[in-house]
């Protein structure tokens, strides 16, 4: 038994999806995506027993590329978080289907199976083509199905397309120049690879430019808030929740172990861009009228903060960044669903015409209240162990960076009570709100019971992916 | 040879069935036939041989890339089923042209001598001048006829007298003679100055930049099915030809001439995709697609010695998800006067199968992974950083990038517009082609192997 399993799975899924037809889609989706979800915890168990449960086999002889899988600590991690969202994503659309179901929910399990692929690759090519290919099924779904005027989505989806194809191609660049130094692209050849100092700030800076634009890091985040709020909810879950997480976690897998000179080199700038991002986002967001286009600038800020924790180059701020990767993905599906259910009901995401809602939903209100909680980071959710550790390893590197990037929870905790005030508080709504229903309260609960777990006891997670993160920053470290 | 006189014999056959009065039959025996040659073809793959006192030489080169010559034949000739029609009184004519035509791009890319060449390519490009003209009654395709002819013939004569210089330089026209020849220490200047010309002579017919004026033009005045043909078998023969050209003569590639493929290839690129942005006709938008592509090709010519297969391996994933998309362009704009990108407005509502097929054609052409198109651009950046030449991948890539523009201009309008008209009838053949020339791309791009190692 291996990990390529969960990507025939998800695989298999996507084709049954599309064939079923329009009216079985949803519910052959979620079966496939929670057969998913159970195919990686019996791996994980097999992991943990010590089984190997990499795959890898010749692909192409000639470029010599093979197709490699491999399955540690970190990457099954990064696996779970998308086996364990894809169905939750899709469970969120039941009693709201979209038109054209089949196509659609066959689209969102060929996206988790792209994403997946990423996560798992441990061959430089076979990488780079589920990183290419989760491109696309996320393209189709916020073009057909997004919201709002056709002619500004198409504006928004295109210019996001070009923009993250145009960074990864500069990664294949660098990838075709790894090849000739290194004669394959599986990770541990090029992890072996002595590049001079000149090849590694080159090679630094084509793969920055793929990573900062998916992550998005500041000044490469332009496309962001228009998809988010553009794409429909399903999207922009998949997006913010995992989508971007394959840039945060290739960088801690593939950028600075391959190029460990220039990445050091590189702190201070990083950790300036990525604190510029958590400032940015924040200041940004408390001025934003249209809720998805306030968590869209919220995730901008937290997700600077992740960046600026791996590219801290130490042991706390890289697992601290994991962390908070996995919490982020929760949180951020959890509030952008909150946004959904008030458009069920609303029809509108501007949060003036919102208010008074609490007095007609009190179960919706505080699973609401809770999710905001966790996501400015309160103590006993899994969202503060990702940020403090963070925060702590910026402390170690430069004092004054903890400070800057502790805004993130200040003003978050500032920009996200404002809103949930002027969303649920205030004298009761004109217009009825019907509370949740039991389906998106399965959701929600799912969620906050997630977060609340690993907030409580983090220690399963820390153990999985420590082991992964030693060996990472040994290859930073190693002497030259 | 086996192959030619084969493909030769069918020709003739086509035109004995328009005698027989056999008209209906006429597309299925020919793609019969071009099976049974493909199959003969594939069965002289292996050692070199060489024929008629070295006028023809089989290789492996030859073979395969007349096999793709032949597919693509196949692909065209089923098109011509519906495009034919309502001119069912000339299929054999179109059909029996087409055949020769090919007859024509076997010959180019098996010569082995330099009248040999010189006949290929005039067989070919005189078919081709016909089928632009071929729409008699319209006057844009007898705009695109001439223009054709007339820029045609000026590329043969600077061929033509590229030839005279090298038989000048060496005395002979058999190529392994002057390859060897061409290894002694003193060359006379004949010879390179023969070779270049010979050079631009071919770039007139790959449509590289700055030889690449006719192209927008002849693509959007001829027959959509003769665009096809253009855009996707004769440029890859032309391609081919100028490759083999080069390497068999074992032409010494100095350093002056290499920066000079490198101009071309990326002025091609960027010409070819900055003015591609800008059509709003499928057919000249594809014309400029070509062109730029035209520019990545070349880029093969940088290292002779060990590209063949890369060069196979992009040639077929072009070609290949070319005929994917001009079989949709067929059914599309059949019965319109133009090919305007409105014409596809709705096609992802109405006709969900051939929408994905244009839309996986468009993405193979952008270079995007797991078709082949992504591929084909690999080994050509890989092999092109191999020989050092940075700077003109970075350029290459740039170009993906904006070539993504105008590819995605095609699948937007397909999905994001309403429709305007009503589009009936499902035929099969182009059906058929447009699955199988998309599902050969998607194989090869899964299994690039296939086709890499063909020519080791």
């Amino acid at each position: 038994m291996n990990v390529s399993l969960i990507l025939i799975i998800l695989l298999i899924g996507a084709l049954a999806t599309y064939t079923v037809g329009d009216k079985f889609a949803s519910k052959v989706a979620l079966l496939f995506g929670l057969v998913s979800l159970g195919a990686s915890i019996v791996l994980l168990n097999h992991y943990n027993l010590g089984e190997n449960i990499g795959f890898i086999s010749q692909w192409i002889s000639k470029p010599n590329i093979s197709f490699a899988l491999q399955a540690d600590g970190l990457a099954l991690a990064m696996l779970l978080l998308t086996t364990a969202l894809t169905p939750i994503i899709i469970f969120s659309t039941f009693g709201n289907e979209p038109k054209n179901p089949k196509t659609f929910y066959a689209l969102i399990l060929f996206m988790a199976f792209a994403m997946a692929g990423t996560f798992l690759a441990a061959d430089g090519l076979l990488y780079y083509i589920f990183w290419e290919l989760s491109l696309l099924p996320i393209y189709f779904i916020a073009l057909v199905w997004g919201n709002g005027d056709a002619e500004e989505r198409k504006k928004a989806v295109v210019k996001f397309f070009i923009y993250t194809l145009a960074g990864s191609l500069f990664m294949l660049v660098g990838f075709a120049y790894l090849y000739q130094k290194a004669g394959s692209l599986l990770i541990e050849d090029l992890y072996q690879l002595n590049l001079s100092g000149a090849e590694q700030v080159w090679l630094f800076v084509g793969f920055f430019l793929a990573y900062a634009i998916k992550i998005p890091i500041i000044p490469f985040h332009t496309w962001q808030a228009n998809v988010y709020q553009k794409a429909p909810t399903v999207g922009t879950m998949l997006l913010s929740g995992i989508m971007l997480k394959m840039g945060l976690y290739s960088v801690i897998r593939w950028q600075l172990p391959i190029v460990p000179l220039a990445a050091k080199g590189h702190v201070t700038i990083m950790l300036i861009l990525g604190i510029a991002g958590v400032i940015y986002g924040s200041i940004v967001a408390l001025r934003q009228k249209d809720l998805k286009k306030l968590l869209a600038y919220s995730s901008l800020a937290h997700v600077g903060l992740i960046a600026a924790g791996a590219y801290t180059l130490t042991a706390d701020g890289i697992s601290g960044a994991v962390l908070q990767m996995i919490a982020h993905g929760f949180v951020v599906v959890g509030l952008f669903f909150i946004a959904e259910i008030i458009y069920r009901r609303y029809e509108t995401r501007v949060i003036a015409d919102m208010g008074g809602i609490r007095s007609q939903a009190p179960k919706f209100a505080s699973l609401f209240l809770i999710l905001v909680l966790a996501s400015v980071a309160l103590p006993t959710t899994f969202n503060f162990v990702g940020e403090f550790t963070v925060l702590y390893s910026l402390s170690q590197v430069n004092i004054a960076f903890a400070v800057l990037g502790g805004t993130t929870i200040i003003l978050g905790a500032y920009y996200m009570l404002k809103m949930f005030q002027s969303v649920m508080l205030g004298e009761t709504n004109a217009k009825t709100f019907a509370d949740v229903t039991a389906n998106e309260g399965i959701v929600l609960v799912v969620i906050i019971a997630v977060l609340f777990f690993f907030g409580l006891y983090p220690k399963p997670i820390v153990e999985l992916i420590a082991p992964s993160i030693e060996g990472i920053l040994n290859q930073i470290n190693r002497i030259k | 040879m086996n192959t030619l006189i084969a493909i030769i014999g069918l020709g003739v056959l086509c035109l004995v069935f328009e005698i027989l009065n056999l008209r209906k039959a006429i597309v299925p025996v020919t793609i019969i036939g071009l099976l049974a040659v493909l199959g003969l073809n594939i069965s002289e793959f292996g050692a070199t041989q060489s024929y008629y006192g070295n006028m023809i030489v089989v290789s492996k080169f030859s073979t395969a890339f007349s096999s793709l010559f032949i597919v693509l034949t196949i692909f065209l000739v089923a098109l011509g089923h519906n495009f034919y029609e309502n001119h069912q009184n000339k299929i054999s004519d179109y059909i029996a042209i087409k055949v020769f035509l090919l007859s024509g791009a076997v010959a180019m890319v098996s010569f082995g001598n330099l009248a040999m060449f010189f006949l290929g390519i005039e067989v070919l490009s005189i078919s081709l001048y016909v089928l632009a003209a071929s729409d008699r009654l319209l006057l844009k395709s007898n705009e695109a006829g001439m223009k054709y002819f007339l820029m045609g013939s000026f590329a043969s004569g600077i061929l033509l007298f590229g030839i005279c210089l090298v038989y000048g330089a060496m005395g002979s026209f058999d190529v392994t003679e002057i390859s060897e020849l061409s290894q002694s220490a003193e060359l006379p200047i004949w010879f390179p100055i023969g070779i270049a010309l010979l050079t631009v002579g071919m770039f007139f017919k790959i449509a590289a930049v700055p030889f690449h004026f006719w192209a927008p033009d002849v693509y959007e005045g001829s027959p959509a099915l003769t665009t096809a043909l253009m855009s996707t078998l004769a440029k890859v023969v032309a391609m081919a030809t100028l490759y083999k050209l080069l390497s068999v003569m074992n032409a010494d590639i100095s350093d002056a001439y290499k920066m000079v493929i490198v101009a071309v290839s990326m002025a091609s690129m960027t010409v070819g995709n900055i003015m591609a942005l800008r059509q709003t006709n499928v057919k000249r938008m594809l014309a400029f697609s070509g062109i730029s592509h035209a520019g990545f090709m070349l880029m093969t010519l940088l290292s002779l010695a060990t590209s063949a297969s890369s060069l196979l391996y992009y040639t077929t994933a072009y070609a290949l998800a070319g005929i994917a998309t001009f079989s949709v362009i067929l059914y599309v704009c059949k019965n319109k006067h133009n090919e305007d990108i409105t014409n596809f407005h709705g096609l992802g509502k109405t006709h969900p199968f051939l929408a994905a097929v244009l839309t996986a054609s468009l993405l193979s052409m952008a270079g995007i992974p797991i078709f082949a198109g992504f591929f084909a651009k690999l080994v050509l950046f890989t092999q092109t950083i191999e020989n050092g030449f940075i700077a003109l991948v970075i350029v290459a890539v740039i170009n993906s990038i904006i070539s993504v523009g105008y590819y995605f201009k095609l699948i937007l309008a397909m999905y994001t517009k309403e429709s305007n008209e009503e589009r009936t009838g499902k035929p099969f053949l182009i059906y058929a082609v447009a699955f199988t020339a998309i599902a050969l791309n998607i194989i090869i791009g899964l299994f690039p192997s296939l086709v890499l190692d063909l020519l080791g």
